[in-house]
């Protein structure tokens, strides 16, 4: 009877999603549980960070030097209106904490974007039209790679910070990151998706779209790209948590976000120069959150490998 | 006595939720010298026989009973380090494709040194001259060139001779080939087998022939096990078998060589699909796809029975054999 | 093999010519070499008479060609804070930083390939179990806290190691000053080697246990166990060389990643190399200095990556390099 296929009602993706393998295998997973429940609570909490957060670290009305250095509650000498304690400009710590994560994350989630929209075209370029293009890519690929993304974003932030000034260079900061984090990764994406493309391209099914009249771009964003999207989910979470990784480096090294404004990076390296004075919490509270922050990212990330098991492209 | 003597091998797979059954209780016997032919789709668990009677299965498949006795030793029950004195020694052991068979980044030489070293207490330069003598016999030109030349730089034909020569370099009873020629260009096919042929008969070595070719079966061989989805439903002298197949399913594999098809005429194929080994249907695993089979087929699995020379798995054919008896007992 | 060795050598020099450009264009827009030179108290009309005479009015490509010419005669400038040329700063600076990354290398290579195989030997074991969990553990953690978390614990707390500097140093010869030679030395390049090998050993440990365990899947160690071949031989014969050509490719990249952490761990230890030194020219806009940074790292990456792209060439029989150079 064709009326049952109807009487049933679709499931939806979400139901189709817990019902999957890769549903199955998470819910086997308790490492996998945890990570993602450790990732939503911090991702949560950071994007609701002006409604928890108790004090607000960027008025500077909010802010009072007296208040530099105290303790967390659980230490000799603590004020209980500062749950984790202050930081040394008298900012309380746990309000820093939730506005600097969501900055580390809003920049390694959108440096991550760009590093995925750029690579994903000119793997797909490069790919589909081939020949001289393809070779010249993929060279650049190669010495783009050859050149650690630390490296260049150092040199990048460092001259950039030179030649505007700190004033300048600090409110704009933010932009510099991801666009420096963004640009220097694209080759990883670009030669998973190319090697898909090749693949892809020999299959009967994209001779018939193309004899259908089909546009290249039709045919590389609705036929090609949904074969790739397995490696490049995988290599997304990976890049997310080197990009905070990387964007905390170099905050860390006074080239990223300014103290005024930190994340955690700077908030580490703030907090570094009393370490030895006794004060370690400024550097370790978040030291601990952006390890992790990361950790829960990158155990995520085997998971999906080991569920996906994608083709990862070897160079 | 027999050389080698397979009784009731089951092997099974562990999976995430269940076990699957790879081989159902397999029971063959190989004389000294004996060659024999293993038939079957790809699928059909010839190739897990091979390596099983090898201990080689690699994780997660495992011997799950049974015996394999070589020369009268159960070699289930040895141990990993009286296993490995066996292997490449008395048995030996021919893959697929030799263009991924030899190890990429090893000379022919080392190759063929490291396996005499592990069995024999020799010098490398006694272990050369034997593989030196080895590839002659298998016509490899200028054999002493070879030894320092990496697989890469040799074609498919010549590393499987190559592999042959390594295969006899111990002087085995046993030679195990598992498709060897599958991956071979098709003019050099026939040579390879020959070569193979030639050097079981002069060294009077044992052989297992694994394939899903008929007609390579019947010129190579003396006996022949047919086997489909894990089991055993044939097993009898070759000439016999591609003579007079008893089984269904033997026949239809016949009917599909292109031997017995007329010019011009379409080749003859079987309906429909092996069965998967996590899907097998009751009774016999053939019915669904046998013209014979009727309701008592899909319901009891047919026994292994023995008429004259030939052993049968097939209800039909029990049937058929039994009318005949009592038509001329009567 | 010359064919691609010669392609390979080009290739270096178009990168090198590429860096020099961007050197080029900072040193062209960044701060003004007359203030450095005569202050702001001159007027308008001198200023153009020195601009003429060292050249600043001439165009890009003239200004860029002469940079270029100096450049080769190892002529990168005077730095504006020493007083000296830039080239010889960094040089003095540079054994310092090469033996960090020596040292941290050397940690590195021990400890990777030991557990990489037994890792991917024994994936079930408890012990690998334990590596696994901690190499993720490692890679999570960026190298700036580690070295921040053993300067509190083993300098702070503990007082085993000093927390700054390099100590007793040796001369050797040159600008080289040696950390390895005396016993202060080792102590004080003991915590910054760690710390800068923290992030690369067990990136390595899980890319050696990985194809390693690609590698012990192969048919042809299949074949080699159905020769009757011992497991100690599979493992380290005719698995590990499979498994270390493609280490050997992305350990040049990290080499130079290397690099780029010793800014890192010199400004954490306050190491003299010249990462430490890098991060202070950008605070002073000492412009010379930055471009010859900038120059001497480039040239680094360009050599290390040109060198390893070769041994993996003669390393691995199946690469071809008289047909890779066609």
């Amino acid at each position: 009877m064709s009326s049952l296929s109807t009487n049933q009602p679709t499931p939806s993706r979400f139901s189709r999603l817990w019902n999957s393998n890769m549903g199955y295998s998470f819910r086997r997973n308790p490492v996998a549980i945890v990570s993602l429940a450790i990732f939503l609570i911090i991702a949560i909490a950071s994007t609701l960070a002006p409604v928890l957060a108790p004090f607000d670290p960027y008025d500077p009305a909010q802010i009072d030097i007296m208040n530099s250095e105290y303790p967390p509650m659980w230490v000799d000498g603590a004020d209980p209106q500062f749950f984790l304690g202050t930081d040394d400009q008298g900012r309380d710590l746990w309000s820093t904490i939730l506005y600097g994560t969501r900055l580390s994350l809003l920049i390694g989630l959108c440096a991550v974007a760009l590093q995925a929209f750029l690579g994903i075209s000119i793997g797909l370029v490069a790919g589909y039209v081939g020949g001289r293009i393809d070779s010249l890519l993929m060279r650049l690929a190669d010495i783009q790679l050859s050149f650690s993304t630390l490296m260049v974003a150092i040199i990048f932030l460092a001259v950039t910070q030179a030649m505007f000034g700190s004033e300048t260079f600090n409110q704009y900061a933010i932009y510099f990151l991801i666009a420096v984090i963004g640009v220097a990764e694209w080759p990883q994406y670009a030669r998973t998706v190319r090697a898909t493309v090749l693949a892809e391209k020999k299959k009967e099914y994209i001779d018939s779209a193309r004899v259908l009249g089909f546009g290249p771009i039709r045919i590389m964003v609705r036929h090609i790209l949904p074969n790739s999207l397995s490696p490049i989910f995988v290599i997304s979470t990976v890049q997310v948590a080197n990009a905070i990784i990387s964007e905390a480096s170099l905050s860390f090294l006074g080239l990223g976000m300014p103290p005024s404004q930190p994340s955690l990076g700077s908030l580490i390296s703030s907090g570094f120069d009393y370490i030895f004075s006794g004060s370690w919490w400024i550097t370790a509270i978040p030291g601990v959150v952006l390890v992790v922050l990361v950790l829960v990212i990158n155990l995520l990330g085997d998971w999906m490998r080991d569920v996906l098991n994608p083709k990862l492209y070897k160079g | 006595m027999s050389l080698l003597s397979v009784r009731d091998l089951t092997v099974k797979f562990a999976m995430r939720d269940n076990t699957v059954t790879a081989l159902n209780q397999i029971s063959f016997d190989l004389a000294k010298g004996e060659r024999l032919g293993i038939v079957g789709e790809s699928g059909a668990g010839k190739s897990i026989t091979g390596f099983s009677l090898m201990n080689l299965l690699s994780r997660p498949g495992y011997i799950d009973s049974g015996q394999i006795l070589f020369g009268g030793q159960d070699i289930t029950q040895l141990s990993e380090a009286e296993m490995r004195k066996i292997r490449g020694n008395r048995m030996a052991m021919i893959f697929q494709d030799p263009m991924v068979t030899l190890n990429p980044v090893l000379t022919i030489g080392q190759q063929m040194v490291e396996t005499l070293r592990a069995h024999r207490s020799l010098s490398k330069a006694e272990a050369e001259q034997i593989a030196i003598l080895k590839l002659r016999e298998v016509y490899i030109p200028s054999p002493e060139e070879r030894l320092n030349q990496y697989p890469h730089e040799l074609s498919g034909g010549m590393r499987q001779r190559i592999i042959i020569a390594m295969a006899l370099l111990l002087d085995p009873e046993l030679i195990i080939a598992d498709e060897p020629t599958t991956a071979l260009d098709v003019t050099i096919q026939a040579d390879i087998m020959e070569l193979l042929l030639e050097l079981c008969q002069s060294n009077k070595v044992g052989l297992i022939l694994i394939t899903h070719d008929l007609g390579v079966v019947s010129q190579m061989t003396e006996r022949t096990l047919v086997m489909y989805a894990g089991r055993l439903i044939e097993a009898g002298p070759t000439r016999e078998i591609i003579n007079d197949p008893q089984h269904p399913y033997t026949q239809g594999l016949i009917n599909a060589l292109p031997q017995q098809t007329l010019p011009g005429q379409r080749l003859k194929q079987i309906p429909g699909n092996m069965p998967s080994l996590t899907a097998i249907p009751t009774g016999c695993p053939f019915s669904p796809r046998c013209e014979y089979a009727v309701d008592h087929c899909r319901k009891i699995l047919p026994e292994i029975v023995r008429y004259g020379q030939v052993e049968v798995a097939c209800h039909e054919v029990s049937r058929l054999q039994n009318t005949n008896f009592e038509e001329a007992s009567a | 093999m010359l064919a691609y060795l010669v392609k390979r050598v080009f290739q270096a020099i178009a990168v090198m010519f590429a860096i020099s450009l961007i050197g080029f264009a900072i040193q062209d827009n960044l701060g003004d070499p007359l203030r450095e030179l005569v202050g702001q108290s001159v007027s308008e009309e001198v200023r153009q008479q020195l601009r003429d005479e060292l050249g600043l009015n001439d165009s890009f490509m003239t200004q860029y060609i002469r940079f270029l010419g100096n450049v080769l005669q190892g002529d990168l400038g005077t730095s504006y804070f020493f007083k000296e040329p830039a080239l010889d700063v960094i040089l003095k600076k540079l054994p310092a930083t090469l033996e960090l990354v020596a040292g941290a290398t050397l940690i590195i290579i021990g400890l990777s390939v030991p557990l990489g195989v037994y890792t991917a030997i024994k994936p079930n074991s408890v012990l690998s179990r334990i590596i696994m969990g901690l190499s993720i553990v490692g890679i999570s953690i960026p190298v700036f806290l580690t070295a921040i978390l053993m300067i509190f614990v083993f300098s702070v707390e503990l007082g085993w190691f000093p927390s700054y500097g390099r100590g007793d140093v040796v001369h050797v010869f040159g600008y080289w000053e040696t950390n390895f030679a005396t016993a202060d030395g080792w102590v004080h390049i003991m915590l910054p080697s760690v710390a800068l090998a923290s992030i690369m050993l067990p990136l390595f440990v899980r890319l050696i246990r990985a194809e390693m365990m690609e590698v012990l899947q192969s048919e042809y160690v299949k074949y080699a166990r159905a020769k009757g071949i011992r497991p100690y031989r599979i493992y380290f014969v005719h698995a590990l060389k499979n498994t270390l050509l493609p280490v050997i490719t992305v350990g040049g990249v990290q080499i130079g990643t290397m690099v780029a952490y010793t800014i890192l761990t010199e400004t954490v230890f306050q190491w003299p190399g010249m990462g430490f030194m890098f991060l202070e020219a950008v605070n002073r806009v000492d412009t010379p200095l930055i471009v010859a940074y900038l120059i001497v790292v480039g040239f680094i990456f360009v050599v290390t990556n040109t060198i390893v792209d070769l041994i993996y060439g003669l390393v691995n029989p199946t690469v071809n390099l008289a047909r890779m150079g066609a």
